[in-house]
């Protein structure tokens, strides 16, 4: 179901260029406003829709398959850390659903250079970053005995 | 023209240069600047990591995870599945590799803000299925995306990267990549000590179901554009199990996930009739695999093959049964959820046509095939193994390296490693990332960039629009023109071919000898044509590249396709010509080089290690 804009919601801020994963919205150099120039590469992910402060943006079912008169609508609010949204049918009916999408402060993940360095004997080790300590197992990272891995035809 | 004067070239000096910041590309961004505090750590994407990759619009559940804190799994176990799922063909190595590491990354994931479902009442993570944990992941891309961003010295959006570099003295030795900006039209070349290819798998390499305004409703993402497969390829780098494309049984037209159905709602297929159909079906798929059928859980690939023969048979449509677990509110919401979460489209299928699943039982449907690495299918680079444990014969430098020295591979990118999904996909970024830190500070030199060799190379990358410049004056108007064509119609034309001659759609996933060997003529004739694609715009100059790499990816398809002399996952695709699984001559990995020289590929078998008791 293809994006597309409304005329009069739009103010041509481009937050949806900037973040539409196919790269097709683009801004209208007539009207300044943004627009699906690919719907046929559309995937209806619904990045831009998320990210237009104006809520401008809407989707309609790609014609293929899917008859007209009904909508999906998003409204992701980071603040708030949720998002919610309507599913209207062809026949009128709706549904509902509220989910919350992130339980820390935006910004808030550390680097992984704010943590101590890794020690030199640790470089030929297997263990990766934050290992063993968040694998949460008492043993250690598992490693395989090499001469269990033998080359035949079934198992 | 003006374009073509104002552009600039802007050099970027890396030691570790990431290609695609989706979910691996994010690993191993992350785990590069843990291992290298001090090297220049550079992240290029062709879309914004913020919302780019196959997890744009998010996921409702992480699909591999181990839960090896409360005994659920061991990594064994979790090599044991695959290998099953993949008949047999599983670098078990890698997979294992994956399955000790891969906790750590989701309780990592979990730490950093991802809202992660919880069993009420023991505690632990909900359970979709043995191996899938229930998220709740709007908001996973743009979680994962801001540990990369804080890891990495830059990240370069907007940015299709075109080739990979190799040393000026050494062609078996990576030493960066080139691209253009799609805003600007600027000319990058990226040098880089290191190289680590996560640009993710192939969607739009066979024609989808949907041809029209839906072309762009495809199960894998449209943006997946082969160059996890096109950029190492052109380089020499060695591929594997590049035939074993996957076909997937979602619901009609939308596409969307069954897991949580079959998984948690405990939803259920039968035919047209009401009836249990898979069943009828197992003499003839054991006439064909043999035990394999035996197996539990039964491989995805024979699953598809019933449904196929039932349809075959007339039992169509087969449908999803709802209406019975859908009366529980709970249930409901998380069927609608699941959708909402990461196939919005299927959502919107359903409200058009009036399918309320708790009244009607909605459509299955195959998709088209796709080539990637991560799912129930493993395509991709052969990559050497684990250092602690990896036979020798699958361990020659460091782990996920790939057959060119210093060019690494994770995601869909890498190869015989099947369901990784998107925090195995992270976690092999993670052990690629470590790697290329420890082959960096062990090689001590640094490559050269053969600036003569980058300089042809920018004209090939800007030459389509150089092509529609001068084309286009030769007609009024419209999208006909004699000496060029559209990067669409070069796209349509190749999904056409492998559709007709490579096992797709249109041929009930037939191929043969013969078919094969038609279809690489008339590549042939497309490879050439392709040299005459016209972009009228940046943005069409990106589907060209696109399309190139798809391109690249469809050809090794192909040959590997010709290799296998068995039809190994009946359901993905059937060699008609070799309708037998064969373990005595292809219970092996396929493997190809191409040479870009000679423009020829050469096959080989490499042999499968399992893990033993
Ligand atoms: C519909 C659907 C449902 C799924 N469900 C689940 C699930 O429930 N659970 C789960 O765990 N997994 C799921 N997956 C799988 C998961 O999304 C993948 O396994 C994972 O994203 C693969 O990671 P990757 O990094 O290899 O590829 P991606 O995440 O796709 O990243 C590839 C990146 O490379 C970039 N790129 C590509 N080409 C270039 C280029 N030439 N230059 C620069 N950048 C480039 C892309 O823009 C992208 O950012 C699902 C996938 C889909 C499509
Ligand atoms: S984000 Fe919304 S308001 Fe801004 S350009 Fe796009 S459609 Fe218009
Ligand atoms: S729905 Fe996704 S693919 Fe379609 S225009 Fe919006 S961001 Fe782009």
């Amino acid at each position: 179901m293809p994006t597309f804009v409304y005329m009069t919601s739009c103010d041509g801020c481009g937050h949806c260029v900037d973040i539409c994963p196919s790269d097709i919205m683009h801004i209208d150099e007539k009207y300044r406003r943004a627009y699906n120039i690919e719907p046929n590469m559309c995937w209806d992910c619904y990045s831009c829709v998320k990210a237009c402060p104006q809520n401008a943006i809407s989707s309609r079912g790609y014609a293929d398959f899917a008859p007209l008169g009904h909508s999906v609508r998003a409204l992701r609010e980071e603040d708030k850390g949720v998002i919610s949204w309507r599913v209207k049918f062809r026949n009128g009916e709706e549904k509902n659903f509220v989910s919350p999408i992130r339980t820390t402060e935006w910004g808030s993940i550390p680097g992984p250079q704010e943590y101590d360095p890794p020690k030199p004997e640790d470089f030929r080790s297997q263990e990766l970053s934050h290992e063993p300590d968040y694998l949460k197992i008492d043993e250690g990272l598992p490693s395989l005995d090499p001469n269990r891995l033998q080359q035949k035809v079934n198992k | 023209m003006s374009l073509f004067k104002a552009r600039k070239t802007i050099t970027i000096d890396a030691d570790i240069l990431i290609v695609g910041g989706g979910m691996a590309g994010c690993g191993a961004t992350y785990e590069s600047r843990y291992w290298g505090r001090n090297l220049k750590v550079v992240c290029v994407e062709k879309a914004n990591i913020e919302r780019s990759g196959a997890v744009a619009q998010g996921l409702y559940a992480i699909n591999c995870y181990m839960g090896m804190r409360w005994n659920e799994n061991r990594p064994e176990d979790f090599v044991e599945y695959a290998s099953n799922d993949l008949m047999g063909l599983v670098r078990e190595d890698l997979a294992y590799d994956i399955g000790r590491h891969v906790d750590s990354t989701v309780h990592k994931f979990e730490e950093w803000g991802l809202p992660m479902m919880r069993d009420p009442e023991t505690g632990r993570y909900q359970r979709e299925g043995k191996w899938q944990i229930m998220i709740h992941g709007e908001s996973y891309k743009p979680i994962v995306a801001e540990a990369a961003r804080k890891a990495a010295s830059e990240v370069h959006n907007r940015i299709m990267v075109t080739h990979l570099l190799t040393d000026k003295n050494d062609p078996n030795r990576a030493s960066g990549a080139i691209g253009f900006n799609v805003r600007t039209g600027d000319f990058y070349i990226f040098k880089a000590k290191a190289v680590i290819v996560a640009a993710g798998g192939a969607s739009h390499i066979f024609k989808p179901r949907a041809v029209g305004e839906g072309m762009g409703r495809t199960w894998y993402a449209p943006w997946s554009s082969a160059s996890a497969y096109g950029l190492p390829i052109r380089i020499g780098a060695k591929m594997t199990q590049m035939e074993n494309r996957i076909v997937l049984t979602r619901f009609k037209d939308g596409y969307g996930p069954v897991g949580a159905y079959f998984l948690h709602l405990k939803t259920y297929t039968q035919n047209a009739y009401g009836e249990e159909y898979e069943s009828k079906w197992y003499e003839d798929t054991k006439k064909l695999v043999g035990d394999y059928v035996d197996r539990t859980p039964v491989p995805t690939c024979l699953r598809n093959h019933a449904l196929l023969r039932e349809l075959a048979n007339g039992g169509g449509p087969i449908r999803m049964v709802t209406t019975e677990a859908f009366q529980d509110p709970h249930k409901e919401t998380v069927g609608w959820e699941n959708f909402l979460g990461m196939t919005i489209g299927q959502a919107a299928v359903w409200a058009s046509q009036n399918i309320d699943p708790k009244h009607t039982n909605p459509e299955l449907t195959t998709s088209e095939p796709y080539v990637m690495g991560s799912h129930a299918t493993c395509s991709g680079a052969w990559a050497s193994g684990p250092e602690d444990y990896a036979p020798s014969e699958y361990r020659w430098g460091y782990n996920r390296m790939m057959t060119v020295n210093g060019l690494f591979g994770a995601g869909d990118a890498s190869g015989g490693t099947p369901h990784k999904f998107s925090s195995g996909s992270f976690t092999e970024g993670r052990i690629a990332g470590k790697a290329a830190v420890n082959y960096i500070q062990d090689t001590g030199t640094s490559p050269e960039i053969d600036m003569a060799e980058v300089e042809r190379l920018k004209a090939e990358v800007f030459q389509p629009l150089e092509n529609y410049s001068v084309g286009r004056n030769e007609i009024v108007a419209g999208t006909v023109s004699p000496s060029y064509i559209l990067p669409i119609h070069a796209l349509q034309r190749l999904e056409k071919l492998m559709d007709e001659y490579c096992g797709g759609i249109s041929t009930n996933y037939m191929t043969n000898e013969p078919l094969l060997t038609r279809g690489l003529e008339l590549m042939d004739m497309l490879k050439e044509d392709s040299d005459h694609i016209g972009a009228e715009d940046l943005h069409q100059l990106q589907r060209t590249w696109e399309f190139k790499h798809r391109l690249m990816a469809s050809e090794s398809v192909m040959q590997h396709t010709l290799f296998r002399e068995e039809t190994r996952w009946p359901g993905y695709y059937y060699r008609g010509d070799h309708m037998q699984l064969n373990d005595d001559d292809w219970h092996c990995f396929t493997l190809s080089q191409y040479d870009a020289e000679k423009d020829s590929w050469t096959m080989e078998k490499a042999p499968v290690y399992h893990i033993t008791d």
